[in-house]
């Protein structure tokens, strides 16, 4: 681990809970709320009203820090949900435009550290196989360039996710509705979810995010979107801010070919069941049995 | 609910004054108003009373930016605009259509992709994918006097590992 420093879990592990509420108070005299904060449950084993209370705690801190009123959601999973995503390699262009849609809709870092959830690979026609040879600096005066062809990557929300299994402290799990997401009051930073990801989907807080007071989406869920501090993990959660309440995640609506195609997979009449149905459909890196539900497509 | 969308669509076109046969015949396939240029419906402020001319010419006295690039050896504009009444399209079968409606007319020619269109495959929906949600039309897309998509500027590429707005 490249970071020494105590942290929240392993400061935990030393102690035991009885005695913990007071040494907390009396070596450090802090805050109620970083206390509360410090003993905050696993989100997934949270009543209801313990919920509500987390919420308002960063609502108020943010309010505090940002000087901005957030709504910070914790929608469930909608039941007989499971989300898939279809990309059409044959009409996207490569313009990045799902990519600076995903930054302004996540909230996610500008700049130092610049983190974005979506990569758009440029590769060459006809050497589709060989992702290695790609590139994603790629900066003409107009897209598309003969004789290239464009694949953005993101998450591919694994069934069977490898950057779940081997975080040590379960803060990163699959939803009911297939979505990996990320507890950052609960991650450690440690970034062995991030070595362990196949297809880079996952990016890391090396300095507290930077964005600027007119830049904040503060529509946020507790699991996606809320901003972001030092020393954790993020990635593309489709949006679940917007996915659980049956919106296009923000880069299916940025696209100006209809590239990107977003929807149930449990729903017959949803598009990515008829793409999947209808259309010959990939999915990257199969033999490593992550079972991605992000399928790629070519319509011609 | 269902009813609800075109009603708005109604009140936005009247409200931004642009034209207004947008979402109400089909309900099956709501859609945005056309892309048509300011000022230029109802196409029947010019063209009413005007001599219908169908000879395939050089357009000199009006729309004159418009040209043809689409199958144009073998078609010209009143295969697809209909001589009587300017403000519709018509279809090879003789119906007229709203502007509204113009998948109508690319789909008689393009099956496959519009039948991709009606499924939300080829083309886009915006709005809600469990409900309410605006198909795009082919045109919002398309030139349909000059189809091909046209290249565009991308947006910024990622800063590399070396750039100082991005260094540790
Ligand atoms: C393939 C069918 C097709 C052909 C051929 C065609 N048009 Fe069109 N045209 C359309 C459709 C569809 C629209 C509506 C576009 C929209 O909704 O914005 C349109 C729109 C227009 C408009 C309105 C443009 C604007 O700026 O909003 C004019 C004027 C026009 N056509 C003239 C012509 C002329 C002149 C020709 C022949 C040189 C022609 N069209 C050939 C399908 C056709
Ligand atoms: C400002 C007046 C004006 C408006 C508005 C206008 N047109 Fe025209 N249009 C003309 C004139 C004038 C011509 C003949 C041009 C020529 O012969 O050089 C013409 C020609 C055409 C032609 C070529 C066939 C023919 O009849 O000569 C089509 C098709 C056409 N217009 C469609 C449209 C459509 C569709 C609209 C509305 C979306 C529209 N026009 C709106 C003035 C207008
Ligand atoms: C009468 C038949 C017919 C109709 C109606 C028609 N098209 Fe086409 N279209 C063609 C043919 C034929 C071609 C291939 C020849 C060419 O590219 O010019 C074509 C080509 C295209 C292309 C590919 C252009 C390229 O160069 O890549 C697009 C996009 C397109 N049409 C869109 C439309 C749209 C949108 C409409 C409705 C406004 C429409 N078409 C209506 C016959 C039609
Ligand atoms: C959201 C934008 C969008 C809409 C809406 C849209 N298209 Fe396209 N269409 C595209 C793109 C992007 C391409 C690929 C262009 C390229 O490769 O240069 C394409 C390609 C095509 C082609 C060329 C053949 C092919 O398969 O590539 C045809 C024909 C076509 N579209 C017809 C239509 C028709 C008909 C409709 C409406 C029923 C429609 N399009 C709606 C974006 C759109």
């Amino acid at each position: 681990m490249p970071d020494n420093r105590p942290t929240r879990r392993n400061f935990l592990k030393t102690l035991s809970a009885g005695t913990l509420g007071g040494l907390v108070f009396a070596a450090t005299g802090c805050k109620r709320e970083v206390l509360d904060e410090f003993l905050q449950k696993h989100f997934r084993e949270m009543t209801d009203e313990e919920k509500k209370q987390v919420i308002r705690r960063l609502e108020k801190s943010y309010r505090e820090k940002y000087g901005l009123d957030f709504k910070v959601g914790t929608t469930e999973a909608v039941p007989n949900t499971l989300w898939g995503y279809g990309l059409d390699l044959s009409r996207c262009i490569g313009c990045r435009r799902c990519m600076h849609a995903c930054v302004q809709e996540n909230n996610n870092s500008r700049a130092k550290p610049q983190l974005q959830w979506i990569r758009v690979l440029r590769l060459k026609k006809g050497n589709l196989i060989n992702l290695e040879q790609s590139e994603h600096y790629y900066n003409p005066e107009t897209v598309p360039e003969p004789g290239f062809i464009y694949m953005p990557v993101q998450c591919q929300q694994c069934e069977n996710p490898p950057c779940v299994k081997v975080c040590p402290v379960q803060a990163t799990w699959k939803e009911p509705d297939g979505i990996i997401t990320v507890d950052y009051n609960w991650c450690i930073g440690c970034r062995y979810c991030i070595a362990a990801c196949p297809y880079k989907g996952r990016v890391f807080n090396w300095a507290e995010p930077t964005i600027s007071r007119e830049e904040w989406n503060t529509d946020v869920h507790y699991l996606g979107n809320r901003p972001r501090m030092k020393n954790v993990v993020e990635k593309c959660t489709f949006c679940v801010q917007r996915a659980r309440i049956g919106r296009y995640p923000a880069c299916v609506e940025a696209c100006p070919t209809g590239s990107r195609k977003f929807g149930n997979l449990l729903d017959p009449s949803s598009e990515i069941r008829y793409i999947i149905e209808n259309k010959r459909v990939f999915r990257l890196k199969e033999d490593f049995n992550t079972e991605p539900k992000f399928y790629y497509f070519f319509s011609i | 609910m269902k009813r609800i969308l075109p009603v708005l669509a109604l009140a936005f076109a009247i409200g931004t004054g642009l034209p207004v046969f947008a979402v109400l015949h089909h309900d099956e396939f709501p859609v945005p108003p056309p892309p048509l240029s300011e000022g230029i419906y109802p196409c029947g402020n010019c063209h009413a009373g005007m001599e219908v001319n169908t000879k395939r010419r050089e357009l000199t006295d009006e729309h004159q930016n418009i040209k043809l690039r689409h199958a144009e050896n073998v078609r010209w504009c009143l295969d697809c605009h209909n001589p009587g009444n300017r403000d519709k399209l018509r279809l090879v079968n003789g119906n007229l259509i709203s502007f509204g409606e113009s998948y109508l007319l690319c789909g008689q020619c393009h099956g496959n992709i519009y039948r991709d269109w009606k499924a939300g495959i080829h083309g886009k929906r915006t709005g809600y994918f469990n409900g309410k949600k605006t198909y795009l039309l082919c045109v919002h897309c398309h030139n349909p006097h000059d189809p091909k998509f046209k290249p565009i500027k991308p947006e910024p590429p990622p800063y590399r590992p070396e750039d100082k707005r991005n260094a540790r």
